[in-house]
C-alpha cells in the first residue's frame, strides 16, 4: 500500500510540463490532484518513474466565457464548480453535477483536467465532456492539438493523450438560454463512485424539444452519447411519456455493459433507463 | 533523498523524505507526530486528515514534497494548553468517539467546519462528515458534538 519509488518534478509551466513528458516518454506520468492517481500508485497498479506535479503552475486554475465556449482550466479543482459564477443553464447544472464527485476534501484536491485525463468510466466530468462534446487542448512540445470528446475516450482509464501530451485546457460550449440540462447518478454510498449517470440535455423552442443530447456514463467502458434516446426526444413535446420511451432506448440500444461485483448487465441497463429519466425530468424542474 | 521544511502546528521541522513517502507518513515517522493515523492508504477512510494551509487534505493522497514550506495542522495541535479544546470536550461530553481510530481525522475535519465560520445545517454537516469513516459506528454521536459546537459559535444553520 506504499507507491514504488519515482523521481519527482516540479513543472513551473505547461512549457516545462511538456518539456518533462518529451524527456520521459511513457516512464512519466502528470501529478495534479492526486486523488485518482495516488490511489492507483498506492496499489501499484501504476509505477511511474517520473512524476511530474503540475500543481504550481500558475493561471492554470478557471472558468471563463469565450463567446460561445466555456474554457475550463485543467487544474480547476472539483469544488470550484460547486459555486461556478456563470449565468444560464450551463451554470446551473455544475453545481448539481461536482455535488456528486467523490468527498468534499476529495473535491478540494481533485481537478477536472486530471478527471478527464484519468477517464474513469464512472467520472461525471467525463461523461459532462461527452455529452457536450467537449474539446479537449493538449499540449506538447511540437504544439497544441484539440481532441474531440468522441476520440478522446479510448476505453476505461485510456484516452487519445500521448505520452508527450498533457492535457491543458477544456472547451465547453456556453449553452444559450434556451437549453435545459439535467443530471441523475446512482451509487450505492454516499461519494461512492458511480454505478450508472446520465446528463440530459435539451433545446426548446416553442414547447418542442429542437436538440437533444443524452449522455450516459459508468454503464460501459467509455461515456456515450444516446442516439437513440437523442432521435426519440427530437420533435416532441417533453412530457414525462416521451422522456420514458427515450429512456427505454437509450437501456435497449447499449450493448457493451460493463459488469463487476457492484452491477451486472441487466441492472446497469435497468440503471440507464431510470438515470436517463430522472436526468430529463431534473432537466425540466431545475435546468 | 530530498531534505524538506513542515511547518507543523507552528514548529518547523526538517525532514528528509524519499518523493514517494506520503504526507502522514512522514508526520508520523519523519516528525514523530503518530497522533494523524493511516487506515486504508487510498483516500476511502479520511482517518489520515490534516490540514494544510488549513485546507482537510487526505494525508495518504499527498506527497510529502508536495507539502514542502506549508503550514500543517495535527491533532496534537489542537489542545489548548495542555486542556482540551471546545471539539475535543465536545467530543468527550457526546461520546463521540469509541476505539478512537478515526477520531484525528474526524477532529480534523470538524475543525474545518468551525473555523470556516459559516452556517451549517444539520444536513450539510452530514453530508460533510461523512467524508470520513467510523468503523464504531458512533456517527450520530460525532455529529451531536460537531453540533454542539457549531450551535455554541452561532453557526447553527437557522439562516442557511
Amino acid at each position: 500500500m506504499k507507491p514504488a519509488s519515482f523521481e519527482y518534478v516540479t513543472a513551473e509551466s505547461w512549457d516545462a510540463a511538456a518539456a518533462s513528458l518529451a524527456e520521459h516518454g511513457d516512464d512519466a506520468l502528470i501529478l495534479a490532484g492526486g486523488q485518482s492517481l495516488v490511489p492507483v500508485m498506492n496499489f501499484r497498479l501504476a509505477q511511474p518513474a517520473v512524476l511530474v506535479d503540475v500543481n504550481v503552475i500558475p493561471d492554470s486554475a478557471y472558468l471563463q466565457i469565450d463567446g460561445d465556449s466555456l474554457r475550463i482550466g485543467a487544474l480547476t479543482r472539483h469544488v470550484r464548480f460547486e459555486a461556478p459564477g456563470i449565468d444560464g443553464p450551463l451554470g446551473r447544472l455544475l453545481p448539481r453535477i461536482a455535488h456528486h464527485i467523490a468527498h468534499l476534501p476529495i473535491r478540494m484536491r481533485g481537478t477536472f483536467g486530471g478527471s478527464l485525463a484519468h477517464a474513469d468510466p464512472a467520472s461525471e466530468w467525463c461523461t459532462l465532456a461527452r455529452t457536450l462534446d467537449a474539446v479537449m487542448i493538449a499540449q506538447s512540445v511540437t504544439g497544441e492539438r484539440r481532441i474531440a470528446a468522441a476520440d478522446f475516450f479510448h476505453s476505461a482509464l485510456a484516452t487519445d493523450l500521448a505520452d508527450d501530451e498533457v492535457l491543458r485546457e477544456v472547451e465547453l460550449p456556453a449553452l444559450g438560454p434556451d437549453w435545459r440540462c439535467g443530471f441523475a447518478e446512482f451509487n450505492r454510498r454516499a461519494g461512492d463512485f458511480a454505478i450508472v449517470q446520465s446528463v440530459a440535455v435539451i433545446e426548446l423552442h416553442e414547447g418542442q424539444i429542437v436538440s437533444a443530447r443524452i449522455g450516459v456514463g459508468g454503464a460501459t467502458e467509455t461515456p456515450q452519447r444516446s442516439g437513440a434516446a437523442e432521435k426519440a426526444l427530437l420533435g416532441g413535446a417533453p412530457t414525462s411519456e416521451l422522456f420514458a420511451e427515450a429512456a427505454g432506448a437509450a437501456a435497449d440500444a447499449i450493448e457493451d455493459f460493463l459488469t463487476d461485483q457492484q452491477a451486472n448487465a441487466d441492472l446497469r441497463r435497468d440503471l440507464v433507463r431510470v438515470m436517463v429519466l430522472r436526468a430529463l425530468e431534473d432537466a425540466v424542474s431545475a435546468g | 533523498m530530498t531534505r524538506i521544511q513542515l511547518n507543523v502546528n507552528e514548529t518547523i521541522h526538517d525532514v528528509e523524505v524519499e518523493p514517494r513517502h506520503s504526507l502522514v507518513d512522514t508526520l508520523r515517522e519523519g516528525c514523530g507526530l503518530t497522533g494523524s493515523h493511516i487506515g486504508c492508504e487510498h483516500g476511502v477512510c479520511g482517518a489520515c486528515t490534516v490540514l494544510v494551509d488549513d485546507q482537510p487534505v487526505r494525508g495518504c493522497l499527498m506527497f510529502a514534497v508536495q507539502a514542502d514550506g506549508k503550514d500543517i495542522r495535527t491533532v496534537e495541535g489542537l489542545d489548548d494548553d495542555g486542556a482540551f479544546n471546545a471539539l475535543q470536550q465536545a467530543f468527550h461530553e457526546h461520546h463521540a468517539l469509541q476505539c478512537g481510530f478515526c477520531t484525528p481525522g474526524m477532529l480534523m475535519l470538524a475543525t474545518w467546519i468551525v473555523e470556516r465560520g459559516l452556517p451549517v445545517d444539520d444536513n450539510e454537516l452530514r453530508e460533510i462528515m461523512a467524508s470520513n469513516l467510523c468503523r464504531c459506528t458512533g456517527y450520530r454521536n460525532i455529529l451531536r458534538a460537531v453540533r454542539a459546537v457549531l450551535d455554541a459559535s452561532g453557526q447553527d444553520g437557522a439562516g442557511a
